[in-house]
């Protein structure tokens, strides 16, 4: 394992930049490793593909790794991201993004990329609330739960960003807590395997922000509180029908995988089509 | 590693040199004629018929023309797409100019190549979205926030939209910076004869390539006022790219003064710097005149018009026309009001342009607007009575 993480280090690592700035517990971390295992486990190219990203404590991954990265403005990446992959499909697009960034200020971005379904992987770190500010609420943080911008408790509901993407129409979609490091790599595998909008939610905790105001001030609190609060999508069909529509729990694993057309292939077809209908029709 | 356009394709696609064409379709003949591959756009009043015109034209040349969900994103898509190698592009106007700046702060700070259409219409807010205006001339030059430099031009015909079109993509590429072309739904709506340049008339300026081999490449690394080499992505030279601070290797350096100030002052300087080079204008001046009118876009007919009839009348008038406004060009402006006592600057907004003229010229002639808004372009004789009488002060 461990000869296993230096080796991934040494080939991925951009050097430059360590140490990091993430804090004491962060999940941030384990993300950047769950992701450059599952592209090593692809044999993904380097030299072909770009990490996007928009802005906030998990925008800050691609700075982070010896690739192509494009830290974009607060909301955009994916954005960008669809110019990148549509300008120059041979490149594997890989966009970081965070709750805050993605569901809140980029919202609607997300939604509509997941309609278009360019192919691209959309890996979204959630820790329920915007931590590079300082921890204020956010799209995700749950009802009624403490921030520095709802001190006497949030009055609103959060997105479940799964459904979100579900019904928006991505072709793949799974969610994970830090506590299932290899279920993640392979599930970002498999967005990134996905022809189309690969989307991986990842829960990972914030102790310093989000945990602070809510009794999770450390990983191991934050970690509990994963296994006590989700339940895999196996575990809950094996539920009774009554249990199953009383569970409130946050339903972690694949949650949703269909083969659907994607947009660069429309595109190229539509191309094919219109030089076909342009050359000059064969005398016989 | 030279770009070339495929003439004879292009051509094929947009048909015969000389047409009889509206401005916002001539602004896309321009791009697609200065190598644009790659649009994103949303659709607007009165810029709508750029991206209609591009979704017809670049699907044929084999490029991807995207209708995105917003004018922030269509921007944003337009960077991915340079960065990638694309000489891309978008088109709006003024509600949609104010939410792209935020991209284009972006694309001055991580020196994106990449050209703007914004055909101007009457505001503020939604405004009179079928009205020709000129309101967007300040917030084109200071519209997003923190210091920067920007290239703006602005076509008074529909020939110069195709030619300024152009222009602008090879400025983008040779700055590495946004370019604007400010064009208006007068020019954008009207049509007018064009001629599209011969084969040879045509040139493509390409980002300078890196030099060094990935490893040795420090992607923002530039003389002081000069631009970097540019490796677009998937070229094997992990460029990383952010709109924070950087240092050379465009690794963050957010609390580094020494840093910011030279990124900063690189990156105005760039343009700032190349003035003289970047200044386009058009003089029409004869010995004795008093009085001058300093033009730009559609005004600058108007203003063409007044000449007429005050020449006719027998009247002294000189007149300069700004095609290109941003940099300001200062001396060329100087130059023209030297020896002359006042200065009229007509424009469809209530004084915009008119302040950096009276910037540049330092108190050396008094500076006039002729305003007007609500839609009509300006009546020559309104500038022939600025004049005789006056125009509004500045």
């Amino acid at each position: 394992m461990f000869n296993q993480a230096r080796k991934i280090r040494d080939k991925y690592i951009r050097d430059e930049m360590w140490p990091s700035i993430f804090c004491t517990g962060c999940g941030i971390g384990n993300v950047l490793n769950y992701t450059l295992r599952a592209i090593d486990s692809i044999g993904l190219d380097i030299d072909r593909t770009v990490f996007c990203s928009g802005i906030g404590c998990s925008s800050r991954l691609p700075g982070y790794i010896e690739a192509d990265g494009l830290h974009t403005t607060h909301g955009r990446a994916i954005a960008f991201a669809t110019g990148v992959k549509v300008y120059k499909p041979e490149l594997s697009v890989i966009v970081f993004t965070g709750d805050g960034d993605m569901a809140g200020i980029g919202g609607n971005h997300f939604i509509h990329a997941a309609r278009r379904n360019v192919d691209m992987t959309v890996i979204c770190i959630n820790n329920f609330n915007y931590g590079m500010t300082g921890g204020q609420v956010s799209p995700t943080t749950p009802a009624e739960d403490l921030s520095t911008t709802t001190p006497y408790g949030n009055l609103e509901e959060p997105f479940d960003l799964c459904r979100l993407a579900i019904g928006a129409g991505a072709p793949f979609v799974a969610r994970w807590t830090m506590g299932f490091p290899y279920e993640t790599i392979t599930a970002i595998e498999s967005a990134i395997r996905t022809k189309g909008f690969g989307f991986v939610e990842i829960l990972a905790p914030c102790p310093t922000g989000y945990g602070k105001a809510n009794e999770l001030r450390d990983a191991p609190a934050n970690w509990d509180w994963y296994k006590e609060n989700t339940i895999t999508r196996i575990d809950l069909a094996q539920l009774s029908p009554d249990e199953r529509s009383a569970n409130r729990k946050i339903v972690i694993g694949t949650l949703w995988k269909e083969e659907k057309p994607e947009y660069i292939e429309r595109w190229r077809q539509l191309v094919g089509r219109l030089q076909a209908d342009s050359e000059p029709a064969k005398s016989s | 590693m030279a770009r070339e356009l495929d003439y004879r394709r292009v051509m094929e696609v947009l048909g015969s040199r000389e047409q009889f064409a509206q401005g916002d379709v001539a602004c896309a003949y321009g791009a697609i004629l200065g190598g644009c591959d790659f649009f994103a756009g949303y659709p607007i009043t009165p810029a709508t018929e750029v991206a209609e015109t591009m979704a017809v034209l670049l699907p044929r040349l084999g490029c991807a023309v995207m209708q995105m969900e917003d004018e922030i994103a269509s921007l944003s898509a337009v960077i991915g797409a340079a960065w990638a190698g694309s000489r891309a592009f978008t088109a709006t106007s003024g509600p949609g100019f104010s939410l792209m700046q935020e991209g284009i702060g972006y694309a001055c700070m991580t020196e994106t190549p990449c050209v703007i259409i914004n055909v101007q219409r009457s505001g503020p807010s939604t405004g009179q979205p079928t009205e020709p205006a000129q309101g967007d001339m300040l917030q084109a030059r200071w519209g997003t926030h923190g210091d920067h430099e920007i290239i703006a031009l602005a076509p008074a015909s529909v020939q110069e939209c195709v030619d300024l079109t152009r222009l602008a993509f090879n400025l983008a590429e040779e700055y590495r910076n946004p370019v604007l072309v400010m064009t208006d739904g007068e020019v954008g709506h009207m049509r007018e004869k064009i001629v599209l340049p011969a084969e040879d008339e045509i040139e493509l300026v390409e980002r300078c390539p890196p030099t060094n081999k990935p490893g040795a490449y420090v992607p923002f690394r530039a003389a002081p006022g000069s631009v970097p080499e540019m490796a677009s992505f998937g070229t094997g030279f992990h460029t990383y790219v952010t709109g924070l601070t950087h240092d050379e290797r465009g690794l963050p350096a957010t609390d580094d003064a020494e840093q910011h100030t030279r990124l900063v002052r690189r990156l105005v300087d760039k343009i700032r710097d190349d003035t003289e080079r970047l200044t386009r204008v058009e003089v029409d001046s004869e010995e004795g005149a008093k009085v001058g009118i300093v033009s730009y876009g559609i005004s600058a007919r108007s203003a063409a018009g007044a000449v007429r009839i005050a020449r006719a009348e027998g009247r002294k008038i000189n007149h300069l026309r700004l095609i290109s406004v941003y940099p300001f060009p200062e001396r060329a402006v100087r130059d023209f009001a030297n020896g002359l006592d006042r200065i009229i600057v007509p424009e469809l907004n209530l004084g915009q342009i008119c302040h950096v003229v009276r910037e540049a010229l330092e108190g050396e002639a008094t500076v006039e607007r002729v305003s007007r808004i609500g839609g009509e372009i300006i009546p020559p004789e309104e500038i022939v009575k600025a004049l005789i009488e006056g125009g509004e002060q500045v």
